[in-house]
């Protein structure tokens, strides 16, 4: 168009230019912005630094107290997760599930309901969604409203700068450190985090890692396994320390992996120069407590309460059906686990756990109590389960469940716990990897190269595990 | 000198900055450009990266890319 | 609360003050369909950028510490005296320059949104820093209001700006707040109504090229630009954009996507106000 001759008069006019005219552009602005401001400010003391905000840094940023501080930090946020969701969440648990649970079930029977809507509904999709909100809830309403404290706070760019190094080592971004932190939390959360780091390839690095983060669904998972088999092989006194330093060693093998992955990724698909690093150490703020506490706990319980109804309730009407749906006199969880059993067996798991694993992408948090249902079910005659319906017992019951019906042994146990560390992301975070990148590359990445990790190690430890004689 | 070798509490201004396109854009962007002063305020514990204050504002940078900020030691500030 | 810095001559912020409570300023949230006025929330990042429009709208995002930490653009809506503003919250940038993601989504809306005012937030405690983009957003736009924020601690560094100069020289309007506070929100919204009502202000502060022969080649194309589109505000930052190549704004002119832009300025200037206003 006409229009074009714009663009010609354009090129000349650069060609005029001299080499670095474009920072002629940036400093013109700069100067004007510093001729304005000396003109408009005035302080009292020298340009230094708060010496508040001085003496918090040297402490926070200190080679031993720096690290202390972290520590400490972190494993007190974690802490009062743990501690603080446990009431909420046993509230919780009897008002929607056990009594929840009941009190519909009642009522449908009573309106004359078939049993198949009651089972659909009731037995799986209410009860999928009950488990989920009673689960996830308090820990995600007590986790994140206490990481943004330390977010608006301004201490979190400190922990980006103190461990930027590993991240460098790896190839990434220090930021990564903080998006793996809320990964902790829910990995879904860890991704959107990711969007602190501007650099398009350490971005696509931390969302692809996030997985290897614990997340709240998936920690039940590991203390239990930790309890009943791997504290049990130490004396009754040392019991509850060697399971959480067995749950303590998965979590830092997570940390591990992330670093690895991390640095292969940056060395094959990811491979590129490290772009331009920038960090913004802010001043420090004094959080606003009520409003932060507020916002969090609305958005969090909102997105649990969402992600439950979405993607709990189907799961648990799934569950329900293949537990019900009989093909040839056996139902079709049945099948499937039977299907499955060559496969599991050969990763030192089993079928039980592996199509646990499939109906569960869409909420980690239901794998235990659909482990559960499934073996006592599929198990021979034992009562207690009714098909399709999950089930929350204690250690002990669990104990004698997995390992008398389910036949487990403390490869099981290992290889879950492994597993559960390694395996895909859930549906949820999924979605939200698919949203932030719009990649459907990416997305399978994401999910598959996680999915494939955990088949390998598996395999091997089970493999190593035969070969030497221990199982 | 270049950024990296600036040694703690010593002032400094930026001669050049020796990286092109769009990782110059980002060091300008945070206001370190030629003629601005800066200053060395920490260290990470593992030694790297360093906080440096450009224009009251508080930034960190890789060695890598401090070594591409070449600076002059301000007179004066030299510490023996 | 007490501060001492309210420079202008509405007194004390306060906030049952019926200036800005329910009657005038009914809280919208998301509703954001019938509106008379787009304003846009630009500035840098931990400038309380968040803070502001939380407290414009209500709506409670989380503010992180973080530069980026609004990727997707955020919208909220308020009234104010019977007008109502669709509110657009804009990642934080340090620059409109570079090519990162949120740069351009940054700098996209102030130049194709067309906002009838851009509400500059600023941390009064690092001005110099915060004006290089503040600079910048006036190269696009001239509806620009400067929210000088978290006056309450540049007061506790010590420092203390000079807020009529500084609006002198910028030649657009400068509200000090502490947005934290509620402070200085009144003001911020009088501005606000005072820019998107009437027309912009003509002593903008352009910055001018230091280096002669870009001066020169920016004036040249400039007008050549002015001709090509008239009414075309910025034409200057456009034809600095042209020097340097950029790419989406040479296909703007090769598709004449900037010249919707010109006769939407020349619309908003005078129709647009009145014309809905009475609603």
């Amino acid at each position: 168009m006409s229009n074009a001759h714009l663009l010609d008069q354009a090129a000349a006019l650069r060609d005029d230019l001299p080499a670095d005219f474009q920072d002629g552009i940036v400093e013109s602005i700069y100067a004007d912005a510093a001729a304005i401001s000396s003109h408009t400010v005035s302080r009292d003391s020298q340009r230094a630094r708060l010496t508040a905000d001085r003496l918090l840094d040297r402490a926070l940023t200190h080679r031993v107290w720096g690290f202390a501080v972290m520590g400490v930090l972190f494993f007190a946020v974690f802490w009062f997760t743990i501690v603080g969701a446990a009431a909420p969440s046993a509230w919780l648990y009897t008002l929607l599930v056990d009594n929840g649970h009941a009190w519909l079930r009642d009522g449908f029977v009573a309106l004359g309901s078939p049993a198949w809507l009651t089972g659909i509904l009731i037995d799986g999709a209410y009860l999928g969604t009950a488990w989920v909100t009673a689960v996830m809830l308090p820990p995600m309403a007590i986790f994140f409203p206490l990481f943004t404290l330390l977010e608006d706070f301004g201490y979190l760019p400190r922990v980006a700068f103190n461990l930027d190094r590993l991240f460098s080592a790896a190839g990434t971004h220090g930021k990564q450190s903080l998006s793996m932190m809320m990964g902790y939390g829910c990995n879904a959360a860890g991704v959107t985090a990711t969007r602190i780091i501007d650099s398009p390839r350490e971005r696509l690095i931390a969302i692809i890692t996030n997985n290897f983060s614990i997340c709240n669904g998936r920690w039940p998972t590991l203390i239990l396994m930790g309890t009943i088999f791997i504290g049990a092989l130490a004396p009754p006194a040392l019991g509850s320390v060697v399971a959480a330093g067995s749950v303590v060693t998965v979590a830092v093998i997570g940390v591990l992996t992330t670093l690895l992955v991390s640095w292969a990724l940056s060395k094959t698909v990811l491979r590129g120069q490290t772009s331009a690093y920038s960090l913004e150490l802010p001043p420090y703020r004094r959080p606003q407590l009520w409003r932060t506490l507020h916002t969090s706990l609305i958005d969090r319980t909102l997105f649990v309460l969402r992600r439950a109804l979405l993607m709990a309730a189907p799961a648990g009407a799934v569950i329900w059906l293949i537990s019900n749906v009989d093909v040839g006199g056996t139902s079709v969880a049945a099948h499937v686990v039977g299907a499955l059993d060559p496969l599991g067996l050969a990763l030192g798991l089993n079928g039980v756990i592996l199509l646990a694993y499939i109906v569960a992408i869409p909420a980690n948090e239901i794998i235990i109590p659909t482990i559960l249902m499934l073996t006592m079910t599929l198990g021979s005659g034992m009562s207690g389960a009714q098909n399709g319906v999950m089930i929350e017992l204690g250690p002990a019951q669990t104990e004698t469940v997995l390992i008398q019906i389910g036949g487990w042994t403390l490869l099981t146990a290992i290889n879950l716990m492994l597993f559960s560390l390694l395996h895909n992301p859930c549906s949820t975070t999924i979605l939200t990897i698919w949203n932030e990148t719009k990649s459907l590359k990416w997305t399978s990445l994401a999910t598959l190269l996680p999915l494939t990790l955990a088949f390998a190690v598996t395999f091997l430890t089970a493999t190593v595990a035969r070969l030497a004689g221990w199982v | 000198m270049t950024l990296d070798e600036l040694g703690p509490d010593n002032r400094a201004t930026v001669v050049a900055l020796e990286i092109r396109g769009t990782q110059r854009r980002r060091l300008m962007d945070l206001g370190l450009l030629p003629g601005t002063e800066v200053r060395v305020d920490m260290t990470s514990p593992l030694g790297d990266p360093t906080a440096y204050l450009v224009r009251d504002g508080l930034i960190a940078l890789r060695r890598s890319q401090a070594r591409a900020v070449h600076v002059e030691v301000r007179d004066g500030s030299e510490r023996q | 609360m007490t501060s001492g810095f309210q420079a202008s001559s509405a007194g004390p912020a306060c906030t049952s003050c019926a200036i800005y409570n329910s009657a005038n300023l009914a809280k919208l949230g998301v509703e954001t369909g019938d509106y008379d006025y787009v304003a846009a929330v630009a500035g840098n990042p931990n400038t309380g950028k968040s803070t502001v429009f939380n407290a414009l709208t209500g709506l409670r995002q989380h503010v992180g510490n973080w530069p980026g930490k609004t990727v997707a653009r955020a919208e909220g809506g308020f009234t104010y005296r019977g007008l109502g503003y669709k509110l657009v919250d804009l990642p934080g940038t340090y620059s409109l320059l570079s090519t990162s993601n949120d740069e351009e989504i940054a700098r996209d809306f102030l130049l194709f949104g067309r906002p009838d005012v851009t509400i500059a937030v600023v941390d009064s405690t690092r001005l110099e820093r915060n004006l290089n983009l503040v600079l910048q957003i006036l190269q696009i736009t001239d509806r620009v209001v400067v929210a000088l924020n978290l006056m309450d601690e540049s007061q506790r560094h010590g420092i203390t700006i000079d807020v009529r100069h500084l609006g002198r020289e910028l030649g657009v309007p400068v509200v000090p707040m502490a947005a934290r506070k509620g402070e200085g929100l009144p003001e911020l919204l009088e501005a606000v109504e005072q820019v998107a009502t009437r027309q912009p202000a003509t002593s903008v502060r352009r910055v001018k090229q230091r280096n002669a022969a870009l001066e020169r080649a920016v004036a040249t194309l400039s007008d050549k630009l002015g001709q090509a589109f008239p009414g075309l505000p910025n034409t200057r930052w456009v034809a600095l954009r042209l020097l340097e190549g950029d790419p989406s704004t040479e296909q703007a002119v090769r598709d004449g996507t900037l010249g919707d832009l010109g006769r939407g300025a020349a619309e908003a200037g005078s129709a647009r106000p009145t014309g809905t206003a009475a609603r």
